[in-house]
C-alpha cells in the first residue's frame, strides 16, 4: 500500500475511533434521558420525580386489572417481576392491552406512589407465532402445571 | 491483488460488466420480492397476538434492513474515496444516497402504520425511532451537501467525510432496543440464536429481504451508469457508446 494512502487510512480510522468514543460517552451520560420510561423498580426506589409528566413501563400484572363498571376507569399493577406500581387510567385502552402484556403509560406519579396515566400504549415483544401454536403452548404449560400439582398431591398422600 | 482493485475503479470497465449483470439482478429481485410479499401477505399464518396487522413486517423489515445496509455500503465506498480517491466509489455514494433516503422513509412510514393499531400511536420519541429519523436526515444531508458544492472533487471529499462520520449512527440504531428502554421491541433475528418466529413466517421475510437486495443492486447499477455517462461525456469511449450503443 502506498505510504500516502496508508497515512490517509490511519487518519480516517483515528477520526472514526475518536468520534465513536465521544458519541459513546455522550449517550452514556444522557442514558436516563434516552430511556423512554422508568421501570417499576426505579419508581419504587424513588428514582422517578413526583408530579412531573413521565412515562412508566412494564408488564401488566396477571389478575390485577380492575375495570370500573360505571366508567372507562381502569386500575392495574405494572410490574417488572421485582417491584410493581399501581396505575390508574381513564380512557380507551389499545387492542393489545391485556394481563401479562407490556405497556408504556404516560402520566404523573402522585404522593401515594400511584401512577395517574393520561395515555397508555401497548408494547409487544419480538416473538411471533401462529394462534394454534400459541394455544398449544398454553395447553402444554397448563397440563404441565396440573401434572406437577397432582404429583405433589400423590406424594403427600 | 491491488491491480484488480484498481481495475474495479475504472468507470468504463464497470459500465461494461454491470450491463451484463443488470437483467439478472432485476429478474431475480422481482421474482424473490413478489414471492416473499405474496407468501407473507396472503399465505403465512397470522400472529396469535396481533392477528393480521403484523403482516406489514414483510414490508417494514426489508426496507428498514436495507436502509441500514445501504448506509454501511455507502460508508465503505466513502472510505475508499477518502483513502484511494477512486472515482467509482464516489459515483456509488452519489447514486445510492437517494435510494437510501427512500428506503428509510418507507421504513419509518410502514413503522408508523404498524404502530398505530398495535402500540396505539403513530410516533414516539424512543431511541429506535429517533435514531432512524437521524438516518433519514443523514441521507438528506449527503444529497444536499453534494448539490451544494459545484467542484466535483471537493464535493466528493466533503460528502465522504459526512458519510463516514454518520456511520456511528448505525450501531446506535441496531442496539438502541437493547441499550435503552424503548417502545419498539427487540430484534426477532439474532446472529447467534434461532429466530423467534416459525419458519413459515421467516422464510417469506428472508425472500423479500433478498429480493429487495437484488432490486437495490439493479437500481444502483442504473443510477451509477447514468452518473458515469454524464461525468465521462467528453471521453472517447462514451462517444463511441452513444454512436454504436455498446461498450
Amino acid at each position: 500500500m502506498h505510504p500516502i494512502r496508508k497515512k490517509r487510512l490511519t487518519i480516517v480510522l483515528f477520526l472514526l475511533a475518536g468520534l465513536s468514543v465521544a458519541v459513546a460517552l455522550t449517550t452514556y451520560a444522557l442514558r436516563q434521558n434516552i430511556n423512554l420510561f422508568y421501570d417499576p423498580s426505579q419508581i419504587s426506589a424513588g428514582e422517578a420525580p413526583i408530579d412531573v409528566r413521565i412515562r412508566a413501563g412494564g408488564m401488566v400484572e396477571e389478575g390485577s386489572v380492575v375495570r370500573d363498571p360505571e366508567s372507562l376507569k381502569v386500575e392495574f399493577l405494572v410490574t417488572d417481576y421485582s417491584a410493581s406500581v399501581p396505575v390508574e387510567y381513564v380512557g380507551i385502552l389499545p387492542d393489545l392491552f391485556a394481563e401479562g402484556q407490556g405497556i408504556v403509560a404516560m402520566g404523573r406519579l402522585n404522593n401515594e406512589g400511584r401512577f395517574v396515566a393520561d395515555q397508555v400504549l401497548a408494547k409487544h415483544d419480538e416473538n411471533y407465532m401462529p394462534p394454534e401454536v400459541a394455544s398449544a403452548l398454553e395447553k402444554a404449560s397448563e397440563a404441565g402445571a396440573k401434572s406437577a400439582t397432582e404429583s405433589t398431591k400423590s406424594a403427600t398422600y | 491483488m491491488w491491480q484488480i482493485f484498481h481495475k474495479l475503479g475504472s468507470p468504463k470497465w464497470f459500465f461494461g460488466i454491470s450491463t451484463r449483470f443488470m437483467p439478472w439482478l432485476l429478474a431475480g429481485g422481482v421474482l424473490l420480492l413478489m414471492a416473499g410479499v405474496v407468501w407473507g401477505l396472503a399465505f403465512a399464518p397470522k400472529d396469535y397476538l396481533q392477528g393480521n396487522s403484523y403482516r406489514i413486517i414483510f414490508i417494514h423489515v426489508p426496507t428498514a434492513f436495507m436502509a441500514q445496509s445501504v448506509y454501511i455500503m455507502m460508508a465503505s465506498a466513502a472510505l475508499v474515496t477518502l483513502v484511494w480517491r477512486m472515482k467509482l466509489a464516489d459515483v456509488f455514494v452519489k447514486a445510492v444516497a437517494p435510494v437510501g433516503l427512500v428506503l428509510t422513509f418507507l421504513a419509518l412510514f410502514t413503522g408508523s402504520v404498524w404502530g398505530k393499531p398495535t402500540w396505539g400511536t403513530w410516533w414516539i420519541w424512543d431511541a429506535r425511532l429517533t435514531s432512524m429519523l437521524i438516518l433519514l436526515f443523514l441521507y438528506g444531508g449527503v444529497i444536499a451537501l453534494d448539490r451544494a458544492i459545484n467542484d466535483e472533487k471537493s464535493a466528493a471529499r466533503a460528502v465522504a467525510v459526512l458519510v463516514v462520520v454518520g456511520v456511528v449512527n448505525i450501531p446506535i440504531i441496531k442496539y438502541s432496543v437493547d441499550w435503552w428502554n424503548t417502545l419498539h421491541q427487540p430484534a426477532t433475528f439474532k446472529l447467534t440464536e434461532k429466530p423467534s418466529m416459525p419458519a413459515e413466517m421467516w422464510v417469506p421475510l428472508l425472500l423479500s429481504v433478498l429480493g429487495l437486495y437484488l432490486i437495490f443492486g439493479w437500481l444502483a447499477c442504473v443510477r451509477m451508469q447514468t452518473e458515469i455517462l454524464s461525468r465521462e461525456q467528453r471521453t472517447r469511449w462514451v462517444k463511441e457508446f452513444v454512436l454504436k450503443g455498446r461498450v
